[in-house]
């Protein structure tokens, strides 16, 4: 008999995310309706710290452009972009994003706000192309925050090293002239106490979010890290630095402990454990997810995670006590990660294989996103050389369902799991 | 070192050191990097757009510039999946096919394509491999600090490859050499705009090209013999429309695109190879020149598109360019898959709409072969000017 607790956290992560991100949405709806600010970030390092301290609501341009896809109306954006002049060959949130702009805001889950400010870092170029766009649009102040990421392989530098401590200085100039921004467009003073309350929130949920990442070491696996990380990914960015955001995350980790402690896994039953490398293939999400778990292929863990949450993963905790230091110095680290994230994945999936019990790893590069996908076949050439593990690559894309090509995936993943398969005979006859 | 490495143009008539020079820039093999090798040398290979390359100079390393090759990528293919272009996959090329032996690789964070090649290259070479973070918030009031401080870095792991120490007298006397190595490019330039007969567009694009490939005093040796041959020419202007080629900061397109535009027009202005032109003005001498020049960066640059600054929105950045050159149209290029490229055409092409200036656009590939079509629209798009 299933109990009243087991019926009460047992999905509830996905309960209350999928309604905070209805929510969310429907503030952002109104705040367009009664014409009030917004700043426009994006998830490598939103700075929702400095912004909520503001009280300025947050716009995801890239989680915008990505609901285009997951309701299957991207295609009729890309177009109107296109037609504009933006060619096939760029990323296709900037051009969901432009168009949706173009529609006056008009968006699936309600109404954009325009923005007051643009906020956003260098761990991805298209962010500065992107902002561009909008400053010409809209002739707001854009802030580009400099994070300066690692320099080569196993290169990070720590406090105290004459190279991440120049670093660091940099990011807190650049945080203050923020602030300077933020109250000449807010026209609100500057309340550093408010940011120790955000930054008390936002380590709520570095701390829960890191922790959530490790229990799916469970076995079998707790969420499916491509599916129900999505979700839990939506949180951590929207609510960064809120009371209710922490809240969601203490929960969250309240729920994979239950299910840790009590074996539950997720709806499939697991026979292979994998890891995603990319961004999601959001035109297809539900059936891409289907073509593994169908074979017993669960994601227990996705680099998307990492990199998508501004390296939220690394459970930075900032020092309330010297609040705009430390808030260099996690923005430094925790963006840093995202990249390494990325470029440098190879090494932190070489380290997970034994103890996650990898059976695979899922390569997803995609036409959209070049900062994720131009090393993946060179990242995972060198995997395959110094690791015994299976690995598939997938080419497709985050928003254009022209190029994703269902039968033909459906056919190479079929054979990757009859070759796991296989491989696993083989090695029970020894 | 003592021998010079690129001397097939020494002791010819200009159009027979010309004709060297063109052949250099496409010859994949890069001869003078393995002379300069062979006598000892060591190699500092930075991919596109800018790298302070006084810094490897000062060391006694050849800065190279690393700007893919015309060369199709056999051994680099299977590093990379699709919808990339093709700089990033012949740049690899030249460096696993052995072509091209460096000692130090830097890259830079200009795209998000190009910001992964320290990370491939590190998985392939053991050689240092490194990103010069370049910073893209140049507003920021701590932007010049922190890029010397990133200057500094860059100086001691270079220190490291040579196994000495850079003096700052030595990075002064560097700053010299690339003082005057701007300053002819710039009366390069001066003839380009100025008398656009005197020298045709291939031409001055091998001129500047090489210099990314031979050390910068042979390079400076090599302009000052042949720039004042060039001015004594005695050729003729013709009746043909003036314009600016955008679109070439990263990937370059063959030479045999650049000579099919030298057939049809004059390339008064352009972006070809950007970086090597990016500081407009001298490097100060006096003082600490590690922050000469970070300041020079920022405060004494040209513009690209994957240069952000507030103060240079780049729309304007061409207008100008195109009232400085007197052009009358513009060729607004860009490099297939060049996700920066394209991003900006949109912007350029609209500027030039709302002010009804002519522009013809279009997508290039370093490893193109057939201009017939492009030719034919090219000169369509030219006549239609001419006759109007």
């Amino acid at each position: 008999m299933v109990s009243d607790k087991h019926e009460e956290l047992v999905g509830r992560g996905n309960r209350e995310g999928a309604q905070l991100f209805r929510d969310w949405f429907g503030e952002l709806s109104h705040t367009a309706e009664t014409g009030g600010q917004a700043a426009y970030v994006f998830v490598m390092g939103s700075l929702n710290e400095i912004l909520k301290t503001f009280d300025l609501p947050v716009v995801f341009p890239e989680i915008n452009s990505l609901q285009t896809a997951v309701r299957r109306v991207a295609h009729e954006y890309l177009a109107e972009a296109e037609d504009y002049g933006y060619s096939p060959d760029i990323c296709g949130y900037v051009k969901a994003d432009f168009a949706m702009l173009q529609r006056g805001g008009d968006h699936p889950m309600g109404q954009v706000p325009k923005p007051s400010i643009a906020v956003l870092t260098n761990a991805c170029n298209t962010y500065i192309k992107w902002a561009e766009i909008w400053e010409r649009m809209f002739e707001i102040p854009v802030v580009t925050i400099d994070i300066p990421g690692t320099r080569e392989a196993d290169g990070q530098t720590w406090s105290g090293h004459v190279d991440f401590d120049n670093d660091r200085r940099y990011v807190e100039a650049q945080l203050r002239e923020l602030i300077t921004t933020c109250e000449e467009v807010t026209g609100k003073k500057f309340d550093i106490d408010k940011l120790r309350e955000v930054l008390h929130h936002a380590n709520g949920i570095s701390v829960g979010w890191k922790k959530v990442l490790e229990l799916n070491k469970t076995r079998p696996s707790l969420f499916n890290a491509l599916t129900d990380g999505t979700i839990f990914l939506g949180v951590a960015n929207g609510f960064r630095g809120t009371a209710t955001g922490s809240a969601y995350f203490e929960r969250l980790v309240e729920e994979m402990e239950y299910k840790a402690e009590h074996g539950i896994g997720t709806l499939t039953e697991e026979l292979y454990r994998l890891i995603f490398v990319g961004v999601p293939c959001y035109p297809i999400f539900r059936r891409f997810n289907e073509m593994f778990t169908e074979w017993g292929g669960t994601f227990i863990h996705s680099t998307y995670l990492w990199f998508a949450s501004g390296g939220t993963n690394r459970g930075f905790e900032y020092d309330t006590a010297r609040p705009i230091e430390s808030l260099a110095e996690g923005v430094l680290i925790s963006v840093r990660d995202a990249m390494d994230s990325m470029f440098h994945q190879d090494r932190v999936l070489a380290d997970m294989i034994e103890g996650y019990h990898v059976d695979g790893i899922i390569y997803h590069p995609i036409k959209s996103c070049r900062t994720v996908s131009t090393g993946l076949a060179d990242a995972r050439r060198y995997l395959s050389k110094h690791h015994d593990v299976p690995s598939l690559f997938i080419e497709s894309d985050m928003m254009d369902r022209r190029v994703v090509s269902e039968a033909q995936m459906k056919n190479r993943i079929d054979a990757f799991f009859e070759g796991l398969a296989s491989r696993r005979q083989q090695a029970t006859i020894g | 070192m003592n021998n010079p490495v690129f001397h097939e143009w020494r002791d010819k008539t200009l159009d027979d050191a010309l004709t060297e020079c063109r052949d250099l820039v496409e010859d994949p093999g890069f001869p003078t990097v393995k002379r300069w090798r062979e006598q000892g040398g060591k190699v500092a290979g930075h991919f596109q757009v800018y790298f302070p390359e006084e810094l490897a100079h000062a060391a006694g390393m050849l800065p190279v510039k690393m700007r893919g090759a015309p060369t199709e990528p056999t051994h680099a293919d299977s590093h990379f999946g699709s919808y990339l272009c093709s700089i990033i996959k012949t740049s690899l090329e030249v460096a696993v096919s052995g072509k091209l032996e460096l000692d130090l690789f830097v890259s830079h964070p200009i795209c998000d394509a190009a910001r992964n090649l320290a990370a491939i290259w590190g998985r392939n070479f053991d050689y240092p491999c490194q990103i010069l973070y370049l910073p893209q918030n140049p507003n920021s009031a701590h932007s010049v600090t922190y890029l010397r401080d990133e200057y500094n870095r860059m100086k001691r792991t270079i220190e490291g490859v040579v196994g000495g120490e850079v003096t700052d007298d030595a990075l002064r006397a560097s700053v010299a050499v690339f003082n005057e190595n701007r300053r002819l490019m710039r009366e390069l330039y001066d003839i380009k705009r100025e008398t656009p007969w005197l020298v045709s567009a291939e031409d001055a694009y091998a001129l500047v090209s090489i210099g990314g490939m031979i050390p910068r005093e042979e390079h400076n040796e090599l302009l000052s013999t042949l720039l004042p041959q060039i001015k004594n020419r005695s050729g003729r202007q013709e009746d043909r429309i003036r314009i600016v080629f955008e679109g070439a900061f990263c990937e370059q397109p063959p030479l045999d695109l650049v000579r099919m535009l030298g057939r049809s027009c004059y390339v008064v202005d352009d972006d070809f190879l950007i970086g090597m032109r990016w500081i407009l003005e001298d490097v100060p001498i006096e003082g600490d020149p590690v922050f000469n020049l970070a300041e020079s960066y920022i405060e004494r640059s040209s513009y690209s598109p994957v240069q952000h600054d507030l103060r240079k929105r780049k729309e304007d950045m061409l207008l100008n360019r195109i009232k400085v050159a007197r052009a009358e149209a513009v060729i607004v290029a860009a490099a297939k898959m060049c996700e920066p490229g394209l991003e900006e055409q949109v912007a350029y092409t609209h500027t030039l709409d709302e002010t009804n200036f002519p522009y013809f656009v279009s997508e290039f590939e370093e490893n193109m072969t057939s201009f017939e079509h492009l030719e034919l629209q090219v000169e369509t798009f030219l006549e239609n000017l001419l006759f109007a």
